[in-house]
Parts: structure tokens; C-alpha cells; sequence
């Protein structure tokens, strides 16, 4: 056997198998626009590493970084301070494993360390059942999607104008492949969510409705009267939460009433990371739907002599196994960062955890109390947790463009995240972490002053 | 009572117009131990040969065909809690679900015992 790249010949095989005239073919659908049709202009054809590294190095110098700035970006991605010590923890040589690291003979450590994961994940979500982690938060709360309609044979999810619009985009995409109707709507900028609206739209086709909480303007709220309608239709109710820190302070998903919870974990252990890789997170209140669940499921057994081990279970719902009637595709989980995850939160503890939430609350109150004090700017919400969203009187892109070039970070603006929508464009997401102290709270509100006097 | 078998191991047993389906024992050894089974909810409309329930062993995940096409009347409550009826007691209590019959022409073409005795020694 050969171990050699393919050559000329086997190319041109291939693609004359396939009726292809040429690798270009291929791309066919690609728009021409987005096709590169020579060499990049002003691009020499060789230099030198250290000139390389040069120019990279003066390119990266145009990004402002999050650290580099009074930084209040959040919008499902946030930043927190990820102790040194995780990152020397997970780079131990116990966690060093080969693709697949699942074998119990050799995988002791990470089946165990999963399991403690999905402990976790179960306890901060109010379910009885987590699993291995997926991909993201979005991709999560498809698979809730698609697991809602095994479990009620439906095909109408409901979602919430509050839920983030990258999550119903992703939701929007799959749900291409599988025909599941999307009934989506649009967020109203005002202090409460409208719960009134959205379960009015749940019907008895209803497999499922979809809220996040705390939800994409920050808001905090009682689901249960959600969970109580969704559940008269014989629907389940999916909670979406992006940002975990949130849960060492608030009622947890679960014990309200969510069915089935999901969510993003970067925020613990993982960091910014220009958007990815991140760590999905999955878990069902009620035991009796677990056959139904994607993703990997490690379990604690007992090996021949007795002994505490662990060990994947359930694979049976798995693509492996059952290939098409499988759950999922995914067949895998979001192994590092879900260990960073792990050991982040291991390292905080409960009270870790309670003291960093309510941290990040004092700081989000200060920030908005101090915003609402600049004519023009007025707070929305009536509750948060550590975001929040308020109205600038004009166009918040540009506020916030303007604000970048005095490395003021302010936000993400509802007119990032809504284009298209004139009404929402005056909205900015404000994110408050442990990492924005006092003295960047009062750079944001200087800056906004001025900028909006 | 006729009892029937399938080319994929399922047993029927036809009373009058109704019939209850379940795996064989041959099928339940091949298995191996039973850890959960799928069955069909009461109303839903089966047809011959499309599958009905899934049976899930330590080994794999498989699908239950319907040996004939009709509705599902009940299914076997008593495998939720202790699925390994399946293995003790496959031809008994075991069984999987009852259903109506639509179209009795369909047994014509499935084995008798000896039958499908015959089959399982020559596989």
C-alpha cells in the first residue's frame, strides 16, 4: 500500500469518474463574486518567515482586543477570568488522549472527569440527566429542537422573539433538512419579555417552544407559566441559557418547568477565542426521556472485580449503532473545553460560583444605574443578571464604532444582531463581567457622554 | 389460535381478529440480554414488513418489523419495567404489542413452526 499523495493520474480519475472536468467544477456554487479568479493583489510570492511574522504581527496590531479595552461586549459569548491554573490543569498528561478517547481499558480519567462534567451541567441546569457536552450553544439548541419532535412525533417549534437570532438561524438551517416548521418572532424592546404573545402561539401541533433565559436582551424571568402552557398542549419547553455564571444566581431552567435544557459553556474555562471552538451543553429534567437525547453518555458502573469505573452508556441511541434512526449525527462531544469547563467550575465550588455570580451582578447594577444617569440613555430592563440592554436615542453601530476608536468596547447592538430591523437599531447589549471593573465602568460612561452630548 | 413466524424472527399469534406479535426465542438469543424496548403507542397504524417497535440489547439496537399491516391496540406494558421478559419468557409473556387485522390474506404467506424451525437450522 501506497502512502503517498493522490498524483495527476488519480485526480484526473476521480474527477472523470464524477463527470467533472476539473477541480473548479467543484465549486461551482460558490457566487463568482466570492471566488478568488487569480492572484491576490499586492500578495509576493515568497518571503522570508520573520517577514512573514512581521506583517502578521503589524495586521494584528489593527484588532483591538478584548483585553486591550474597556470591554462590555457579551450578546452569548462572555468574558470571564479564566484562573491560570485551568489551563496548567488541563494540559496534564492524565487528559492527553487519542482520538477517541472513550475506551474504559485506557480512558479512565477522561470518562471520569466527563462524568463529573455531566454532574455538574445536570445540578446548574435543575435536570436529572447531562450529557458529554456538543458542539455550541446553537447547535444545542437544535438537536433540543429535533429531540422534541421524536419525543411528541410533531413538527412545530415555537420559539421565543427573545431567543438569540444566531441560535434560530442554526435552528433555521437544520430545520431545512428535516421540514420541522420554525415559527420565530421578533424581540420587543421593553422591560419584561411577552410571554402573553408567545403562548398564544402554542397550538396542539406544538413539539416544542423555545426560550432563553437569561434571554437576548438580558432579561430575567419567571418560565414557568411557559413551561405550564407548553406542557397543556402536549409541547415541550426548551430553555436556552448562554451564559452559566448566570445559574450560581438564579432559579435553574430546570426547576421551572424546562423539559429539556441547553446552553453555551464557554463562559467557564474557555474563554473568547475569536468565537470557537466552544462547548455545548444538553440536559433533560425528566429521566424518562433520556433514550431520546443526542450526544455521547458517560456512566458509572462496576468492573469484574467491583470496583467504581466508567464507561460510555446508552450508546445505542448513537449513529454508530442505530446509523440513520440514530438520534444524532453527533457522535462525539466537545472533549478540552469541556474539561476546562469542568475544572474551572471544580475550582470555583458552589460558593465560588455564588460569589462570582453575584459579583458580576453588583458590578451590571453599578454599570446601568451609572448609564441611566447619561441624558438620552435609558435602561430597558427590569430585571438582569449581568447584561443588560439600553436605548442610546439613535443609531447604537455607529455609537459603538465611535466608541471602539477610544478603545471603548460598549456593546453589541441590536443592530448587529437585527439588520434590516430600523426599530431595533437604537438597542445596545450591555455585558458587565467580573473583568469590567469599576474604573472601566466610569471609561464606558464617560465616553457615552460625550459621545451622545 | 394460529401462530405465525417471519423471516425476521417475529411470531404472531391471530385470535380471531386481533393478533399479538413478539420476538422469537431464536431471536431473543441472538440478541442477547434486553435492556429496553420500544414499543408502538395504541392507535398507531402499522404495515407488514415497516418497522413497529425497537428492541435494544446489551449488543445493538434492532427494529421489530409488522409480520401483517393494521393498528396497533396495545402494546406490552409490563416490558417498561423489566424488558427482559423478552429473554425469559419470548413466546409468552414477552409478546410486544396487540394490533387489528386488515387484510388476514397477509398470514398466507408467512411459516408454520415447522417451517420455521426448518429456517433457523439452515441459517
Amino acid at each position: 500500500m501506497r502512502y503517498l499523495p493522490l498524483t495527476d493520474a488519480d485526480r484526473s480519475a476521480m474527477l472523470a469518474k464524477i463527470g467533472a472536468a476539473g477541480i473548479d467544477d467543484l465549486f461551482v456554487d460558490v457566487p463568482p463574486s466570492a471566488r478568488l479568479d487569480g492572484p491576490v493583489a499586492g500578495l509576493p510570492l515568497h518571503a522570508s518567515e520573520m517577514a512573514v511574522e512581521k506583517h502578521m504581527r503589524a495586521l494584528s496590531k489593527k484588532n483591538l482586543a478584548a483585553a486591550d479595552a474597556a470591554f462590555f461586549c457579551g450578546a452569548g459569548a462572555y468574558r470571564h477570568h479564566v484562573p491560570a491554573s485551568v489551563d496548567h490543569i488541563i494540559q496534564r498528561g492524565e487528559f492527553l488522549t487519542a482520538y477517541t478517547p472513550y475506551q474504559p481499558e485506557i480512558a479512565q480519567g477522561t470518562l471520569q472527569m466527563l462524568f463529573e462534567f455531566q454532574s455538574q451541567v445536570a445540578r446548574l441546569y435543575g435536570c436529572a440527566v447531562a450529557n458529554a457536552s456538543m458542539y455550541d450553544g446553537s447547535t444545542a439548541a437544535w438537536e433540543a429542537v429535533a429531540m422534541a419532535g421524536r419525543v411528541t412525533r410533531r413538527k412545530r417549534a415555537v420559539l421565543s422573539g427573545a431567543l438569540h437570532p444566531h441560535y434560530v438561524e442554526t435552528i433555521r438551517t437544520m430545520a431545512k433538512f428535516t421540514g420541522d416548521e420554525i415559527a420565530d418572532a421578533l424581540p420587543t424592546v421593553q422591560p419584561e419579555p411577552d410571554l402573553a404573545s408567545l403562548i398564544a402561539r402554542i397550538d396542539d401541533d406544538t413539539s416544542c417552544v423555545v426560550v432563553q433565559y437569561p434571554d437576548i436582551l438580558g432579561r430575567v424571568y419567571d418560565i414557568t407559566p411557559v413551561a405550564e402552557a407548553a406542557h397543556a398542549h402536549g409541547a415541550l419547553l426548551i430553555a436556552v441559557n448562554t451564559e452559566p455564571v448566570a445559574l450560581g444566581a438564579l432559579t435553574s431552567p430546570g426547576e421551572m418547568g424546562a423539559d429539556i435544557v441547553v446552553g453555551e459553556g464557554q463562559a467557564l474555562g474557555v474563554g473568547l477565542q475569536f468565537g470557537g471552538p466552544y462547548l455545548g451543553l444538553f440536559a433533560v429534567r425528566d429521566p424518562k426521556h433520556v433514550r431520546q437525547m443526542p450526544g455521547r453518555l458517560c456512566g458509572e458502573t462496576q468492573d469484574a472485580e467491583g470496583k467504581r469505573g466508567f464507561v460510555l452508556t446508552l450508546s445505542t441511541r448513537e449513529q454508530h449503532i442505530r446509523r440513520e434512526k440514530a438520534t444524532s449525527n453527533i457522535c462525539t462531544n466537545s472533549g478540552l473545553c469541556a474539561l476546562a469547563f469542568s475544572v474551572h467550575l471544580t475550582l470555583l465550588g458552589e460558593r465560588g460560583l455564588r460569589a462570582l455570580a453575584a459579583e458580576n451582578h453588583r458590578l451590571a447594577c453599578l454599570a446601568a444605574d451609572r448609564l441611566a444617569s447619561i441624558p438620552g440613555v435609558t435602561v430597558v430592563n427590569r430585571s438582569f443578571f449581568n447584561e443588560f440592554t439600553v436605548t442610546l436615542g439613535r443609531d447604537a453601530r455607529e455609537v459603538v464604532r465611535a466608541l471602539a476608536k477610544k478603545k471603548v468596547l460598549a456593546g453589541v447592538s441590536l443592530g448587529r444582531l437585527y439588520p434590516g430591523h430600523g426599530d431595533l437599531a437604537e438597542g445596545l447589549l450591555v455585558a458587565v463581567t467580573e473583568t469590567t471593573g469599576e474604573d472601566d465602568i466610569e471609561t464606558l460612561v464617560a465616553a457615552l457622554k460625550e459621545e451622545l452630548a | 389460535m394460529a401462530r405465525y413466524y417471519t423471516d425476521e424472527h417475529e411470531w404472531i399469534d391471530v385470535t380471531g381478529d386481533t393478533a399479538t406479535v413478539g420476538i422469537t426465542d431464536y431471536a431473543q438469543g441472538q440478541l442477547g440480554d434486553i435492556v429496553f424496548v420500544e414499543l408502538p403507542a395504541a392507535g398507531t397504524r402499522v404495515e407488514k414488513g415497516k418497522d413497529a417497535a425497537v428492541v435494544e440489547s446489551v449488543k445493538a439496537a434492532s427494529d421489530v418489523y409488522a409480520p401483517i399491516t393494521g393498528e396497533v391496540t396495545e402494546g406490552n406494558a409490563a416490558l417498561e419495567d423489566d424488558p427482559a421478559l423478552v429473554n425469559s419468557d419470548p413466546e409468552g409473556a414477552g409478546w410486544f404489542f396487540r394490533m387489528s387485522i386488515a387484510d388476514a390474506g397477509q398470514l398466507e404467506g408467512l411459516m408454520d413452526e415447522g417451517a420455521y424451525k426448518a429456517f433457523c437450522e439452515s441459517l
